[in-house]
């Protein structure tokens, strides 16, 4: 029924001119009809608040729907170290340019062009819009703006502010869509969770949430709907991501008929701290502004367990300087987690656990002062001291890699509209712009790009080029999707098993990581198809959720997403096994080179794989998009 | 009241490997319920837990035994969502200074402790249930006036505003609230200056925010009186108890801003 033909919609003309050339031939929505246009957006993070508050800015009929108590709750909140922006104001060679060729590099060839120069394009718009919010971005002392390094890039053009720059630009975008909610122009849903897509004549429609408070549910009827839920991460249980993130709204577009793009591309983070124990509830990032200064290393000695002021320079092995020295502590996060991985596995590893590699200030202390890092890195080294209870200016920081990013997500074309007309997704919701492996500072910079930028256009060409019949919630589409939705729920609470949803959720977890984590194999993946069914099975008749379903209940909340995690754990061990290659986050050990590094094949997987759901007892089946190489010549990702 | 700083290298020695607690928590079923504390054991709690990590604990264990889990709200667990907010032995976010409840660790108790756990109170956080309240009165405060209004695409180059290296730091001081409502919860009067003059001096230590200035000082505290938020008394709890450490000189700044704002908005 929905569309299966994988167009990219890619416009024509030289890859600089693109975006240009399609705002220019974009149909356009007068302001008087504006208001007569109605759009639902899904979440409240980066891409969503800005999308609400620019689409509201403009004059549509906006609906913005958060499962939070607060839209500045969502966990772009928590990223820390910075947004990526080809201003070239520290004069270092920096070009809109060289910002997309990185990133096409970092996500090791496997994202489209077009689309990676426009978020290029943008990057520089989303600083001064920001700017003009009151964000307020570090700056040096004559009052202009500050920049440092991200991992992949050998130019500073990181905005930040202190370690808090996530929670800085949410709360802009907060503020920015709190106005429209002050005026009326944008309705705020809070404590409400999207449960289902309504799909009327071929296009999305509509939502059914949950409110989270009564248990009821609700239905919402619109002309488009944007998903802004972000990602994927919590399926392996431990991740960087927060409590709350889940897939459940992705997942159930892909259940209506979206497709899911290449769900197996997930980034490991090299800088996290290390798990401490069975309680573990979720991992927390040590941002990667830190290899700016931080210096990373191991004992060159096998099972050298001395403490580390006593391992002299000689002794301690600065591998990531040694291996990639043109970029050094600042390799990219995909290439770090793998080093540090081998080494570990060599015997290498610090820490109670050897799960851990050192990353070392005392250098830069000694050469630019307490104050200095201090003032750099304050908020962060105190959050190292209350979880580790050791003071990282004295000791080095012990870390890990952990999951923390998808760049995976669901398919869209440049419009970033799914294959479900007026269904669009954004932020890392969508798997569009990063390819294989996302670079540091980037998954900020696309979350606004999408919100403030680029769907006020994109969505005035599909509303001004559709025809629309009226569709309210009286429309059985709805009555069924409602009906569905009420008996899932149900069924939940209904199972009265034995087992927690914790209790299933860390099962997940440690088949997600031990089969389809950092290292991945063919035999491996095909163990992970066989026990994630055997898991789903035992969810759905041993899961054990008290209270009741009309009642504000954690526990069944956690459930519905536990379920939906299972199920997509499933198809990312599927797109992993099917990618018989390696590339940026996705490395199948059967493939590299002879010292370790990711070996793709450019022959056969310079594509997009995009899945679709073909029934509750089938297999899903894919489709290839091929990307095409209009400006790039893709080579070897070197960072030596 | 120990610095979290002060008392690593003892209380890493000191500490037992496994703990036994006896918790007091406040259950309500409902915003209309009565509610009362219920007295539960947990044990096999380690130093290095997170109070939340004991708190899911507590609900295993209780959710095995047939009881209905804890309810608490709770996300990021890295002290930057600002929704894990709860009072644990009488203090918003419990014993330490400059920590949410998530960033608490266990290796502040003692075995053998009782932790007294409740919401936080006041007439503007209706309580939800158990712990969870609602603090959307914080979103109509910043409707109100919290924001600059420029539209996208209506900015000029970042660099064509200069911002003192001084006034950009003071600015992000006061932008760092998580908006979490720990002052509204330790303050005698369930004010909510220290919030909302955050957000106030934030805006009027930038140039950005002058054109708006007199207005949102106005609307802000209006709306914070309509909600039903107390007076401020100048104690100083609410900056004590703020896990982001944002200080009365924010108030004072607002109180100042306010001020300012009755007197060029006065009719003759």
């Amino acid at each position: 029924m929905t569309n299966r033909v994988l167009d990219a919609k890619i416009p024509k003309g030289p890859l600089a001119d693109k975006w240009t050339n399609y705002k220019f031939d974009s149909k356009l929505v007068n302001p008087a009809n504006k208001r007569k246009y109605s759009v639902i957006v899904v979440g409240t993070g980066l891409a969503g608040a800005s999308a609400a508050a620019t689409l509201a800015e403009l004059g549509y009929k906006v609906t913005a729907i958060t499962m939070h108590d607060s839209p500045r709750r969502a966990h772009s909140i928590a990223a820390q170290g910075g947004i990526n922006g080809a201003k070239n104001y520290q004069n270092d060679g920096d070009s809109v340019h060289r910002l997309f060729y990185d990133t096409i590099k970092g996500g090791d060839y496997r994202a489209r062009e077009a689309n990676v120069h426009r978020l290029a394009e943008v990057s520089v718009n989303i600083i001064d819009q920001c700017v003009a919010q009151g964000v307020p971005f570090a700056r040096d002392y004559g009052g202009l703006l500050d920049n440092r390094s991200f991992g992949g890039a050998q130019v500073s053009r990181t905005f930040y502010a202190r370690g808090q720059t996530g929670q800085q630009l949410l709360i802009g975008a907060y503020h920015a869509l709190m106005r429209m909610v002050g005026e009326k122009r944008v309705e705020l849903l809070a404590r409400r969770e999207m449960l289902d897509l309504v799909v009327v004549d071929g296009k999305a429609r509509g939502v059914i949430v949950r409110n989270l408070v009564t248990g009821e549910t609700e239905r919402y009827a619109a002309d488009a709907v944007l998903i802004c839920t972000g990602g994927y991460s919590n399926v392996y249980y431990l991740s960087t991501s927060a409590r709350m993130s889940n897939a459940t709204a992705a997942w159930r577009c892909y259940k209506r008929g979206a497709a899911y793009g290449n769900p197996c591309y997930v980034q490991i983070h090299p800088t996290c701290i290390p798990v401490s124990g069975d309680h573990q509830s979720k991992l927390t990032l040590m941002s990667e502004s830190l290899r700016n200064d931080g210096r990373v290393w191991v004992p060159k000695a096998v099972g050298d367990k001395r403490p580390p002021s006593e391992i002299p320079d000689e002794e301690r092995d600065y591998y990531l300087e040694r291996i990639y020295p043109s970029f050094g502590n600042l390799a990219p996060r995909d290439v770090s987690s793998r080093a540090a991985k081998r080494l570990c596995d060599e015997g290498r590893g610090v820490g109670r656990s050897g799960l851990a590699v050192y990353l070392d200030f005392r250098d830069a202390i000694k050469r630019d002062g307490m104050d200095v890092i201090k003032e750099k890195y304050g908020n962060l080294f105190d959050m190292y001291h209350h979880i580790t209870d050791e003071n990282p200016y004295d000791l080095p920081m012990r870390i890990y890699p952990a999951v923390h990013y998808t760049m995976g997500g669901l398919w869209v074309d440049y419009n970033l509209m799914s294959n479900v007309p007026g269904l669009f997704v954004l932020g890392e919701a969508n798997f569009s712009d990063h390819g294989a492996n996302r670079l540091g500072a980037s998954a900020l910079m696309q979350g606004l790009a999408d919100g403030y930028f680029v769907v006020p256009a994109t969505l005035a060409n599909y509303l001004g080029g559709t025809k629309f019949d009226k569709v309210d919630t009286q429309n059985p589409a709805f009555a069924d999707a409602e009906r569905d939705t009420k008996a899932r729920v149900e069924k939940l609470i209904n199972i009265k098993g034995t087992r927690t949803v914790d209790d299933f959720h860390k099962a997940l977890g440690k088949i997600m990581w031990e089969y389809v984590g950092m290292g991945r194999t063919e035999a491996g993946l095909k163990k992970a198809l066989v026990e994630l069914p055997k898991l789903r099975q035992e969810f759905w008749s041993d899961l054990r959720v008290l209270g009741d379903s009309k009642d504000y209940n954690l526990e069944l909340e956690k459930a519905g997403r536990v379920a939906d995690f299972i199920e997509l754990g499933e198809l990312m061990a599927r797109d992993a096994l099917d990618r018989d290659e390696s590339c940026g986050g996705h490395f199948r050990e059967e493939h590299q080179t002879a010292d370790g590094e990711a070996l793709r094949n450019d022959e056969k997987f310079t594509n997009v794989s995009a899945w679709f759901y073909e029934g509750a007892d089938k297999d899903p089946t894919v489709q290839r998009e091929e990307l095409v190489w209009e400006y790039v010549k893709p080579s070897v990702r070197s960072y030596k | 009241m120990s610095a979290n700083h002060s008392h690593s290298a003892t209380s890493t020695q000191k500490a037992p490997a496994s703990m036994t607690l006896t918790l007091k928590v406040w259950r309500q079923s409902g915003p209309h319920s009565e509610g009362r504390f219920e007295e539960y054991k947990v044990d096999g709690i380690v130093p290095d837990m997170s109070f939340l990590e004991m708190m899911d604990v507590l609900n295993q264990k209780l959710i095995k035994a047939g009881i209905e889990q804890v309810s608490f709200d709770h996300d990021c667990r890295e002290g930057i969502c600002g929704t894990c907010l709860m009072v644990i032995n009488g203090s918003a976010h419990g014993p330490d200074r400059g920590v949410t409840t998530c960033q608490l660790h266990m290796r502040r108790f003692q075995d053998g402790d009782t932790i007294v756990i409740e919401p936080a109170r006041a007439k503007a956080f209706p309580i939800i249930k158990d712990l969870s309240i609602n603090r959307s009165a914080f979103d109509r405060i910043t409707a109100s006036g919290g924001f600059i209004s420029v539209s996208t695409g209506n900015a000029p180059d970042a660099n064509s505003i200069l911002i003192s290296k001084t006034a950009a730091d003071l600015a992000m001081d006061a932008a760092a609230c998580i908006g979490c409502g720990a002052c509204v919860a330790s303050c005698k009067n369930a004010s909510a200056m220290l919030f909302t003059s955050a957000k106030v001096s934030h805006f009027a230590l930038l140039p950005q925010g002058q054109p708006e200035r007199t207005d949102r000082v106005l609307g802000m505290v209006k709306q914070m009186d309509i909600e039903g938020f107390g007076n401020c008394t100048n104690t100083g709890a609410c900056e004590a108890a703020c896990p982001k450490e944002i200080t009365l000189e924010n108030i004072a700044r607002m109180n100042r801003e306010y001020l300012r704002a009755m007197l060029v908005t006065r009719k003759s």
